[in-house]
């Protein structure tokens, strides 16, 4: 059985509008991917937390408030401190270009914008979850 | 290190890279079994079963806290449908644990049922097993929503709650067979809404009966798990529960049976691999399901002839 892909989706901050992410959750499901959403309001400890429990793939994050520059780079930071940095950190949300390119350069794996196709970010996740070194000595 | 080396040290990323490797059925996931096995059977499971909506996730949140608030460890596995169209999944269940700690008391798992249809998936008796040989104390598991006859959970679980609402429905619902009668408790949720006396007096007059024979009395607990309302004496019962089972034998009892079904599925499995694989190569099975679609013959007397040509060498 080839291994299933599994997303955390979460929304970190204070913003409750979650249309987008609904949207982008039920397209991976649709994509055959197991999704993990966490719901509103979730801090980074939350989110780095959940993400280690579930052992996902990749972590997407929605963020319409403003806040990204300081929200991804915290949850980058925490899932490098739990030696957890090889998990796949995207988001979306109204992110200006020169932001996208000083989150890209901290490590930030990829960020989309509005008009974005769910397909293409389908696809990124994908390609990038492919690329993860993964090997480990289990006993 | 390996990541076993890192589990048994209590890294809570090796268990769930431990379950992963479990639940993907990777090379080696029987001998990493062979290695948890003996170090699991002192957490006590819970299980939570009941239908859509009923508020399954919100309670075992609410155990959950009240049971770390006593200063214990806490394992939960919460279970959603995979799509049988397309193998993908949404998992909605952390949505209702957002409150749970994250110092380590409580570690929570999302899992998929990837085709199984009893109400949790297959691997799931055996990420218990590795939530067991991590240390924790209990573990709850919670399934899909399930409507009369998904029943799996009694083959994982020491006591089980049956969560129903007010609107569950009348005395014949609770007389039916099937999932009214796995329950060690019942917990009717959302008990401030309108009709949660009626279900109420409805399940107590249908256990009267059950209980009139039985050393054990089926309690009804009204609960109202968003506002943490009565969880302390739905975790008595549970409790009352355990003790009653214990004292009773029918833990032990029940645990053996846990252990003898488990044997025959994974013998079922096997047989069923190595029956395949044998046909494959001995028998033409096109031209047999040809022949019964054609009337020539049926599928009991190939089924006979399969299984004797299966075991001549």
């Amino acid at each position: 059985m080839p291994d299933k892909i599994r997303v955390l989706l979460a929304k970190p901050g204070l913003d409750g509008h979650d249309r987008g992410i609904k949207v982008i959750a039920a397209a991976f499901r649709d994509a055959g991917f197991e999704v993990i959403y966490t719901g509103l309001r979730q801090t980074p400890e939350m989110i780095v937390n959940a993400a280690i429990q579930e052992d996902v793939d990749a972590v997407g994050v929605s963020i319409l408030s403003g806040a990204h520059m300081t929200l991804f780079p915290a949850i980058k930071k925490l899932l490098a401190e739990r030696k957890a940095d090889n998990i796949v950190l995207f988001g979306g949300g109204i992110i200006p270009d020169e932001d996208i390119a000083a989150l890209e350069k901290q490590g930030i794996d990829r960020l989309f914008t509005p008009g974005a196709t769910t397909d293409e970010t389908i696809a990124f996740v994908l390609e990038a979850v492919g690329k993860r070194k993964k090997h480990e000595d289990i006993m | 290190m390996t990541v076993l080396d890192k589990f048994l040290h209590g890294d809570q990323s090796a268990l769930a890279r431990l379950i992963s490797f479990i639940e993907n059925r990777e090379d080696g996931y029987k001998r990493l079994l062979a290695r948890l096995y003996p170090l699991s059977g002192n957490a006590l499971r819970f299980g939570f079963t009941g239908p859509p909506g009923a508020g399954k996730s919100s309670l075992v949140n609410a155990v959950a806290r009240r049971l770390v608030a006593d200063g214990k460890r806490v394992g939960i596995i919460a279970v959603d449908p995979s799509s049988p169209f397309t193998g993908g999944a949404l998992l909605g269940d952390r949505i209702r644990m957002n409150e749970l700690p994250t110092d380590g008391s409580v570690y929570m798992r999302s899992m998929a049922t990837r085709g199984s249809s009893g109400g949790l998936a297959a691997a799931t008796n055996n990420v218990a097993v590795a939530l067991d040989a991590f240390g924790f104390d209990y573990v709850l598991i919670e399934t899909v929503g399930v409507g009369q006859v998904e029943l799996d959970i009694i083959d994982t679980c020491d006591t089980v709650v049956v969560v129903l609402v007010p609107e569950s429905g009348d005395a014949v619902q609770a007389l039916k067979a099937g999932l009214m009668e796995i329950a060690d408790i019942f917990a009717v949720n959302k008990a401030d809404r309108p009709g949660a006396r009626n279900i109420i007096a409805a399940l107590q007059n249908m256990l009267e009966i059950k209980a009139e024979h039985s050393p054990w009395k089926w309690p009804v607990v009204p609960t109202e798990a968003i506002h943490d309302k009565n969880i302390d004496t739905l975790l008595e019962q549970i409790l009352a529960h355990v003790a009653y089972s214990r004292e009773s034998g029918l833990f032990e009892r029940h645990r053996r049976e846990q252990i003898r079904k488990k044997i025959f599925a994974i013998l079922a499995t096997q047989l069923k691999a190595a029956m395949e694989e044998k046909l494959n190569v001995k028998a033409d099975l096109d031209h047999i399901v040809t022949r019964i679609y054609q009337g020539e013959t049926d599928p009991y007397t190939v089924g006979d002839e399969l299984l004797k040509l299966t075991q001549s060498e």
